[in-house]
Protein backbone atom coordinates (compact mmCIF):
# COMPACT_ATOMS: atom_id res chain seq x y z
CA UNK A 1 0.00 0.00 0.00
CA UNK A 2 1.07 3.35 -0.69
CA UNK A 3 0.97 6.72 1.53
CA UNK A 4 0.64 10.03 -0.26
CA UNK A 5 2.91 12.73 1.45
CA UNK A 6 2.47 15.85 -0.21
CA UNK A 7 -0.07 17.66 -2.45
CA UNK A 8 0.46 17.20 -6.14
CA UNK A 9 -2.34 18.78 -8.20
CA UNK A 10 -1.49 17.46 -11.44
CA UNK A 11 -1.79 13.95 -9.95
CA UNK A 12 -4.78 11.73 -10.85
CA UNK A 13 -5.52 10.10 -7.03
CA UNK A 14 -3.97 6.83 -5.80
CA UNK A 15 -5.74 3.63 -5.53
CA UNK A 16 -5.32 0.12 -3.94
CA UNK A 17 -6.45 -2.65 -6.02
CA UNK A 18 -7.48 -6.13 -4.63
CA UNK A 19 -8.38 -8.89 -6.92
CA UNK A 20 -10.06 -12.18 -6.99
CA UNK A 21 -8.31 -14.57 -8.66
CA UNK A 22 -11.22 -17.40 -8.95
CA UNK A 23 -14.57 -17.73 -7.34
CA UNK A 24 -14.23 -19.17 -4.09
CA UNK A 25 -11.47 -17.08 -2.57
CA UNK A 26 -11.18 -13.64 -0.90
CA UNK A 27 -10.16 -10.57 -2.94
CA UNK A 28 -6.48 -9.92 -2.07
CA UNK A 29 -4.03 -7.08 -2.48
CA UNK A 30 -2.25 -7.00 -5.73
CA UNK A 31 -0.78 -3.41 -5.83
CA UNK A 32 -1.54 0.74 -6.73
CA UNK A 33 -2.34 2.78 -9.51
CA UNK A 34 -3.24 6.24 -10.53
CA UNK A 35 -6.85 7.01 -12.02
CA UNK A 36 -9.13 9.91 -12.02
CA UNK A 37 -12.07 7.73 -10.75
CA UNK A 38 -13.67 4.69 -9.98
CA UNK A 39 -14.01 3.23 -13.30
CA UNK A 40 -10.84 4.20 -14.60
CA UNK A 41 -9.45 3.04 -11.64
CA UNK A 42 -11.22 -0.30 -12.34
CA UNK A 43 -10.16 -0.63 -15.96
CA UNK A 44 -6.77 0.10 -15.09
CA UNK A 45 -6.70 -2.49 -12.84
CA UNK A 46 -7.94 -4.96 -15.58
CA UNK A 47 -4.96 -3.90 -17.73
CA UNK A 48 -2.03 -3.89 -15.65
CA UNK A 49 -3.03 -6.43 -12.90
CA UNK A 50 -4.55 -9.45 -14.36
CA UNK A 51 -3.00 -9.15 -18.19
CA UNK A 52 -3.15 -13.31 -17.55
CA UNK A 53 -6.64 -14.15 -16.48
CA UNK A 54 -4.76 -13.63 -13.18
CA UNK A 55 -8.51 -12.53 -11.71
CA UNK A 56 -12.27 -12.73 -12.09
CA UNK A 57 -13.54 -9.65 -9.77
CA UNK A 58 -11.59 -5.97 -8.89
CA UNK A 59 -12.23 -4.32 -5.98
CA UNK A 60 -10.45 -0.45 -5.76
CA UNK A 61 -10.72 1.87 -3.02
CA UNK A 62 -8.64 5.60 -2.86
CA UNK A 63 -5.57 4.89 -0.52
CA UNK A 64 -6.32 7.63 1.70
CA UNK A 65 -9.71 5.89 2.63
CA UNK A 66 -7.66 3.49 4.20
CA UNK A 67 -6.37 3.15 7.55
CA UNK A 68 -3.62 1.26 8.78
CA UNK A 69 -2.48 -0.23 12.24
CA UNK A 70 0.99 1.26 13.80
CA UNK A 71 3.97 -1.27 13.77
CA UNK A 72 5.57 0.52 16.20
CA UNK A 73 2.86 0.02 18.44
CA UNK A 74 2.80 -4.27 17.05
CA UNK A 75 4.05 -5.59 20.65
CA UNK A 76 1.40 -3.84 22.59
CA UNK A 77 -1.13 -4.58 19.90
CA UNK A 78 -0.67 -7.92 19.75
CA UNK A 79 0.47 -8.89 23.23
CA UNK A 80 -3.30 -10.32 24.44
CA UNK A 81 -2.70 -13.33 22.46
CA UNK A 82 0.83 -14.09 23.43
CA UNK A 83 0.06 -15.80 26.64
CA UNK A 84 -3.59 -17.16 25.02
CA UNK A 85 -2.01 -20.14 23.29
CA UNK A 86 -5.29 -22.51 24.73
CA UNK A 87 -6.86 -21.10 22.23
CA UNK A 88 -5.15 -23.72 20.02
CA UNK A 89 -6.06 -27.45 19.91
CA UNK A 90 -2.79 -28.52 20.01
CA UNK A 91 -2.63 -27.26 23.87
CA UNK A 92 -4.30 -30.05 24.86
CA UNK A 93 -2.45 -33.30 26.15
CA UNK A 94 -4.74 -36.11 24.79
CA UNK A 95 -4.29 -40.10 24.78
CA UNK A 96 -3.02 -41.34 21.04
CA UNK A 97 -5.13 -43.79 20.79
CA UNK A 98 -8.53 -41.11 20.68
CA UNK A 99 -9.44 -41.22 17.25
CA UNK A 100 -11.38 -38.62 14.66
CA UNK A 101 -10.42 -35.16 16.86
CA UNK B 1 12.22 3.77 21.18
CA UNK B 2 15.30 5.42 21.20
CA UNK B 3 16.78 5.64 17.43
CA UNK B 4 19.12 3.13 18.51
CA UNK B 5 17.06 0.47 18.78
CA UNK B 6 14.53 1.40 16.05
CA UNK B 7 18.28 0.64 14.17
CA UNK B 8 19.12 -2.68 16.22
CA UNK B 9 15.26 -3.98 15.48
CA UNK B 10 15.79 -3.30 11.99
CA UNK B 11 18.80 -5.01 11.68
CA UNK B 12 17.48 -7.92 13.40
CA UNK B 13 14.70 -7.99 10.84
CA UNK B 14 17.30 -8.63 8.31
CA UNK B 15 18.85 -11.29 9.64
CA UNK B 16 16.23 -13.17 10.33
CA UNK B 17 14.89 -12.33 6.39
CA UNK B 18 11.90 -10.69 7.68
CA UNK B 19 10.43 -8.26 5.06
CA UNK B 20 10.87 -4.77 5.41
CA UNK B 21 7.44 -3.25 4.63
CA UNK B 22 6.44 0.53 4.07
CA UNK B 23 5.45 1.74 7.88
CA UNK B 24 8.17 -0.11 9.61
CA UNK B 25 11.00 2.06 10.60
CA UNK B 26 14.25 1.99 8.14
CA UNK B 27 17.28 4.02 7.87
CA UNK B 28 17.22 7.33 5.53
CA UNK B 29 20.01 5.60 3.07
CA UNK B 30 17.70 2.23 2.85
CA UNK B 31 14.93 4.35 2.09
CA UNK B 32 16.91 6.43 -0.19
CA UNK B 33 19.26 3.79 -1.89
CA UNK B 34 15.81 1.60 -2.62
CA UNK B 35 14.32 4.79 -4.08
CA UNK B 36 16.94 5.14 -6.61
CA UNK B 37 17.22 1.56 -7.44
CA UNK B 38 13.40 0.45 -8.10
CA UNK B 39 12.60 4.35 -9.79
CA UNK B 40 15.62 3.51 -12.42
CA UNK B 41 14.23 -0.02 -12.77
CA UNK B 42 11.00 1.40 -13.37
CA UNK B 43 12.05 4.11 -15.72
CA UNK B 44 14.13 1.61 -17.80
CA UNK B 45 10.75 -0.78 -18.23
CA UNK B 46 8.95 2.14 -19.59
CA UNK B 47 12.03 4.01 -21.80
CA UNK B 48 12.64 0.03 -22.44
CA UNK B 49 9.18 0.04 -24.45
CA UNK B 50 11.03 3.11 -26.58
CA UNK B 51 13.22 0.31 -28.83
CA UNK B 52 10.97 -2.47 -29.75
CA UNK B 53 7.97 0.06 -30.74
CA UNK B 54 10.23 0.92 -33.63
CA UNK B 55 9.60 -2.24 -35.00
CA UNK B 56 6.00 -3.18 -34.05
CA UNK B 57 4.56 -1.67 -37.30
CA UNK B 58 7.42 -3.57 -39.30
CA UNK B 59 7.44 -7.09 -37.28
CA UNK B 60 7.43 -9.81 -40.34
CA UNK B 61 3.90 -11.59 -39.17
CA UNK B 62 0.90 -11.19 -37.60
CA UNK B 63 2.21 -13.69 -34.74
CA UNK B 64 4.92 -11.80 -34.35
CA UNK B 65 3.37 -8.47 -34.41
CA UNK B 66 1.20 -9.75 -31.68
CA UNK B 67 3.61 -10.74 -29.68
CA UNK B 68 5.45 -8.35 -29.33
CA UNK B 69 2.70 -6.06 -28.65
CA UNK B 70 2.27 -8.28 -25.77
CA UNK B 71 5.56 -7.69 -24.76
CA UNK B 72 6.01 -3.90 -24.71
CA UNK B 73 2.59 -4.12 -23.09
CA UNK B 74 4.03 -6.19 -20.16
CA UNK B 75 6.75 -3.58 -19.95
CA UNK B 76 4.44 -1.03 -19.30
CA UNK B 77 3.11 -2.54 -16.35
CA UNK B 78 6.21 -3.52 -14.81
CA UNK B 79 7.33 0.02 -14.99
CA UNK B 80 3.22 0.78 -13.26
CA UNK B 81 4.08 -2.45 -10.91
CA UNK B 82 7.90 -0.92 -9.72
CA UNK B 83 6.13 3.00 -9.90
CA UNK B 84 4.03 2.16 -7.59
CA UNK B 85 6.67 0.03 -4.97
CA UNK B 86 8.51 3.15 -5.04
CA UNK B 87 5.96 5.18 -4.31
CA UNK B 88 5.25 3.30 -1.11
CA UNK B 89 8.76 4.90 0.04
CA UNK B 90 7.20 8.19 0.38
CA UNK B 91 8.19 9.89 -3.42
CA UNK B 92 5.27 10.76 -5.73
CA UNK B 93 4.72 9.80 -9.18
CA UNK B 94 5.30 13.11 -10.21
CA UNK B 95 8.29 13.72 -8.64
CA UNK B 96 9.56 10.41 -10.52
CA UNK B 97 8.34 11.58 -13.85
CA UNK B 98 10.20 14.53 -13.19
CA UNK B 99 13.43 13.10 -12.47
CA UNK B 100 13.73 10.76 -15.82
CA UNK B 101 12.22 13.72 -17.54
CA UNK B 102 14.39 16.01 -16.74
CA UNK B 103 17.44 13.92 -17.16
CA UNK B 104 18.26 13.18 -13.42
CA UNK B 105 17.37 9.87 -12.51
CA UNK B 106 18.76 7.25 -14.71
CA UNK B 107 17.85 4.17 -16.65
CA UNK B 108 19.12 1.51 -18.18
CA UNK B 109 22.31 2.33 -20.61
CA UNK B 110 20.98 -0.28 -23.48
CA UNK B 111 18.02 1.26 -24.11
CA UNK B 112 20.36 3.88 -25.58
CA UNK B 113 20.96 1.76 -28.33
CA UNK B 114 19.52 1.39 -31.88
CA UNK B 115 17.55 -1.34 -33.18
CA UNK B 116 18.79 -1.39 -36.98
CA UNK B 117 17.04 -4.76 -37.88
CA UNK B 118 14.35 -7.07 -36.93
CA UNK B 119 16.89 -9.38 -35.46
CA UNK B 120 17.40 -6.86 -32.77
CA UNK B 121 14.16 -7.76 -31.51
CA UNK B 122 15.40 -11.15 -30.90
CA UNK B 123 18.22 -10.12 -29.58
CA UNK B 124 16.90 -8.12 -27.57
CA UNK B 125 14.25 -10.24 -25.96
CA UNK B 126 17.27 -13.01 -25.69
CA UNK B 127 20.03 -11.15 -24.20
CA UNK B 128 18.75 -8.17 -22.60
CA UNK B 129 15.67 -9.47 -21.26
CA UNK B 130 17.96 -12.53 -20.15
CA UNK B 131 20.41 -10.19 -18.59
CA UNK B 132 17.38 -8.75 -16.62
CA UNK B 133 16.11 -12.25 -15.51
CA UNK B 134 19.15 -12.81 -14.31
CA UNK B 135 19.50 -9.71 -12.10
CA UNK B 136 15.63 -9.92 -11.58
CA UNK B 137 15.15 -13.56 -9.88
CA UNK B 138 17.19 -12.81 -6.94
CA UNK B 139 15.52 -9.32 -6.35
CA UNK B 140 12.49 -11.71 -5.68
CA UNK B 141 14.24 -11.83 -2.33
CA UNK B 142 14.89 -8.84 -1.63
CA UNK B 143 14.11 -7.34 2.01
CA UNK B 144 11.90 -4.62 0.83
CA UNK B 145 8.35 -6.54 0.80
CA UNK B 146 6.56 -4.31 -1.47
CA UNK B 147 9.30 -4.56 -4.71
CA UNK B 148 9.84 -8.30 -3.97
CA UNK B 149 6.40 -8.57 -4.33
CA UNK B 150 6.45 -6.44 -7.37
CA UNK B 151 9.73 -8.61 -8.70
CA UNK B 152 7.82 -11.90 -8.06
CA UNK B 153 5.27 -10.39 -11.02
CA UNK B 154 7.52 -9.48 -13.33
CA UNK B 155 9.62 -12.43 -13.26
CA UNK B 156 6.70 -14.22 -13.56
CA UNK B 157 5.42 -12.63 -16.65
CA UNK B 158 9.35 -12.19 -18.00
CA UNK B 159 9.95 -15.77 -18.97
CA UNK B 160 8.07 -15.12 -21.78
CA UNK B 161 9.77 -12.31 -23.58
CA UNK B 162 13.00 -14.14 -23.10
CA UNK B 163 11.87 -17.50 -25.17
CA UNK B 164 9.90 -15.61 -27.81
CA UNK B 165 13.49 -13.57 -28.07
CA UNK B 166 15.25 -17.28 -28.67
CA UNK B 167 12.87 -17.97 -30.88
CA UNK B 168 13.55 -15.26 -32.95
CA UNK B 169 16.76 -15.83 -33.18
CA UNK B 170 16.73 -19.53 -34.20
CA UNK B 171 14.58 -19.28 -36.80
CA UNK B 172 16.63 -16.55 -38.35
CA UNK B 173 19.56 -18.86 -37.65
CA UNK B 174 17.67 -21.79 -39.60
CA UNK B 175 17.17 -19.42 -42.34
CA UNK B 176 18.69 -18.02 -45.53
CA UNK B 177 22.23 -17.22 -45.53
CA UNK B 178 21.18 -13.60 -45.06
CA UNK B 179 19.16 -14.00 -42.17
CA UNK B 180 21.67 -16.00 -40.19
CA UNK B 181 24.12 -13.15 -40.71
CA UNK B 182 21.74 -10.90 -39.83
CA UNK B 183 21.17 -12.88 -36.68
CA UNK B 184 25.14 -12.84 -36.01
CA UNK B 185 25.27 -8.78 -36.64
CA UNK B 186 22.71 -8.56 -34.04
CA UNK B 187 24.24 -10.64 -31.21
CA UNK B 188 27.51 -8.68 -32.23
CA UNK B 189 25.83 -5.82 -31.71
CA UNK B 190 23.81 -6.72 -28.41
CA UNK B 191 26.93 -9.08 -27.11
CA UNK B 192 28.64 -6.48 -25.15
CA UNK B 193 26.05 -4.17 -23.91
CA UNK B 194 24.09 -7.11 -22.42
CA UNK B 195 26.84 -7.90 -20.51
CA UNK B 196 27.57 -3.88 -19.57
CA UNK B 197 24.00 -4.52 -17.90
CA UNK B 198 25.18 -5.94 -14.72
CA UNK B 199 27.00 -2.22 -13.84
CA UNK B 200 30.53 -1.85 -13.20
CA UNK B 201 32.74 -4.51 -11.76
CA UNK B 202 32.50 -5.05 -7.99
CA UNK B 203 35.33 -3.27 -7.35
CA UNK B 204 34.15 0.33 -8.86
CA UNK B 205 30.48 -0.72 -7.49
CA UNK B 206 30.25 1.96 -4.67
CA UNK B 207 26.33 1.17 -3.73
CA UNK B 208 27.00 -2.85 -4.05
CA UNK B 209 28.23 -3.63 -0.81
CA UNK B 210 26.03 -1.36 1.26
CA UNK B 211 23.11 -3.14 -0.62
CA UNK B 212 24.20 -6.63 0.10
CA UNK B 213 24.07 -5.98 3.33
CA UNK B 214 20.72 -4.76 3.43
CA UNK B 215 19.82 -7.60 1.33
CA UNK B 216 18.54 -5.09 -1.38
CA UNK B 217 21.44 -7.31 -3.53
CA UNK B 218 21.68 -10.58 -3.39
CA UNK B 219 24.42 -11.52 -5.46
CA UNK B 220 27.24 -9.05 -6.98
CA UNK B 221 27.49 -7.35 -10.44
CA UNK B 222 30.20 -9.38 -11.08
CA UNK B 223 28.83 -12.73 -9.70
CA UNK B 224 25.45 -12.02 -11.90
CA UNK B 225 27.64 -11.97 -15.24
CA UNK B 226 29.62 -14.42 -15.04
CA UNK B 227 26.78 -16.63 -14.73
CA UNK B 228 25.23 -15.21 -17.30
CA UNK B 229 27.88 -15.60 -19.64
CA UNK B 230 28.09 -18.88 -18.36
CA UNK B 231 24.29 -19.69 -19.31
CA UNK B 232 24.26 -17.79 -22.38
CA UNK B 233 27.47 -18.95 -24.07
CA UNK B 234 25.90 -22.48 -24.31
CA UNK B 235 22.51 -21.20 -25.63
CA UNK B 236 24.76 -19.37 -28.51
CA UNK B 237 25.87 -22.92 -29.57
CA UNK B 238 22.47 -23.68 -30.48
CA UNK B 239 22.02 -21.31 -32.49
CA UNK B 240 24.94 -22.25 -34.28
CA UNK B 241 25.91 -18.34 -33.88
CA UNK B 242 29.46 -16.75 -32.71
CA UNK B 243 30.07 -14.92 -29.26
CA UNK B 244 31.83 -11.98 -30.68
CA UNK B 245 35.03 -12.38 -27.74
CA UNK B 246 37.76 -13.98 -29.15
CA UNK B 247 39.21 -14.22 -25.57
CA UNK B 248 36.20 -16.48 -24.42
CA UNK B 249 37.60 -19.64 -23.00
CA UNK B 250 36.01 -22.43 -21.30
CA UNK B 251 37.99 -22.71 -17.70
CA UNK B 252 38.29 -26.01 -16.11
CA UNK B 253 39.80 -25.19 -13.02
CA UNK B 254 37.18 -22.19 -12.27
CA UNK B 255 34.43 -23.81 -13.69
CA UNK B 256 33.09 -20.77 -15.77
CA UNK B 257 34.48 -19.05 -18.84
CA UNK B 258 36.67 -16.38 -19.30
CA UNK B 259 36.02 -13.33 -20.99
CA UNK B 260 37.83 -10.46 -22.64
CA UNK B 261 37.96 -7.38 -20.74
CA UNK B 262 35.21 -5.14 -20.73
CA UNK B 263 35.16 -1.55 -22.40
CA UNK B 264 33.75 0.51 -19.55
CA UNK B 265 34.65 3.41 -21.08
CA UNK B 266 32.02 2.85 -23.81
CA UNK B 267 29.55 2.32 -20.60
CA UNK B 268 30.43 5.36 -18.38
CA UNK B 269 30.26 7.44 -22.12
CA UNK B 270 26.46 6.17 -22.99
CA UNK B 271 25.70 6.54 -19.25
CA UNK B 272 26.43 10.14 -19.10
CA UNK B 273 24.52 10.58 -21.92
CA UNK B 274 26.34 10.12 -24.86
CA UNK B 275 24.87 6.74 -25.98
CA UNK B 276 23.60 6.32 -29.58
CA UNK B 277 20.10 7.68 -28.66
CA UNK B 278 20.18 8.73 -25.11
CA UNK B 279 18.40 12.57 -26.62
CA UNK B 280 16.00 10.42 -28.86
CA UNK B 281 14.54 8.12 -26.40
CA UNK B 282 14.38 11.40 -23.92
CA UNK B 283 12.63 13.46 -26.43
CA UNK B 284 10.11 10.45 -27.13
CA UNK B 285 9.45 9.88 -24.12
CA UNK B 286 9.07 14.18 -23.05
CA UNK B 287 6.70 14.04 -25.67
CA UNK B 288 4.53 11.35 -25.11
CA UNK B 289 4.28 13.08 -21.65
CA UNK B 290 3.45 16.34 -23.05
CA UNK B 291 1.07 15.32 -25.47
CA UNK B 292 -0.47 13.50 -23.07
CA UNK B 293 -1.26 16.21 -20.92
CA UNK B 294 -4.54 17.37 -22.09
CA UNK B 295 -5.74 13.67 -21.86
CA UNK B 296 -4.90 13.22 -18.18
CA UNK B 297 -6.42 16.80 -17.46
CA UNK B 298 -10.02 15.77 -19.47
CA UNK B 299 -9.95 12.73 -17.43
CA UNK B 300 -9.78 14.49 -14.27
CA UNK B 301 -12.29 17.20 -14.91
CA UNK B 302 -14.72 14.61 -15.74
CA UNK B 303 -14.23 12.82 -12.69
CA UNK B 304 -14.45 16.29 -11.06
CA UNK B 305 -17.86 16.88 -13.16
CA UNK B 306 -19.40 13.28 -12.13
CA UNK B 307 -18.44 13.71 -8.26
CA UNK B 308 -20.68 17.38 -8.15
CA UNK B 309 -23.51 15.64 -10.17
CA UNK B 310 -23.64 12.80 -7.81
CA UNK B 311 -22.81 15.14 -4.86
CA UNK B 312 -26.52 17.20 -6.28
CA UNK B 313 -28.52 14.39 -6.59
CA UNK B 314 -27.32 13.33 -2.96
CA UNK B 315 -28.62 16.15 -1.61
CA UNK B 316 -31.94 16.73 -3.61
Amino acid sequence: MSQQTAEHKSEWPLWEVFIRSKAGLDHKHAGSLHAADAQMAIENARDVYTRRMEGVSIWVVESKYIHTSDPDESASMYEPANDKIYRHPTFYNLPDELKHM
Amino acid sequence: MTVHSFEEHFEEKLDKDIAIEPRDWMPDTYRKTLIRQISQHAHSEIVGMLPEGNWITRAPSLRRKAVLLAKVQDEAGHGLYLYSAAETLGVSRDELYDQLHSGKAKYSSIFNYPTLTWADMGAIGWLVDGAAIMNQVPLCRTSYGPYARAMVRVCKEESFHQRQGFEIMLTLSNGTEVQKKMAQDALNRWWWPSIMMFGPPDAESPNTEMSVRWKIKRFTNDELRQKFIDVTVEQTKILGLEVPDKDLKWNEERGHYDFGAIDWAEFWNVVKGNGPCNKERLETRKKAWEEGEWVREAAAAYAEKRKKKAGEQQAA
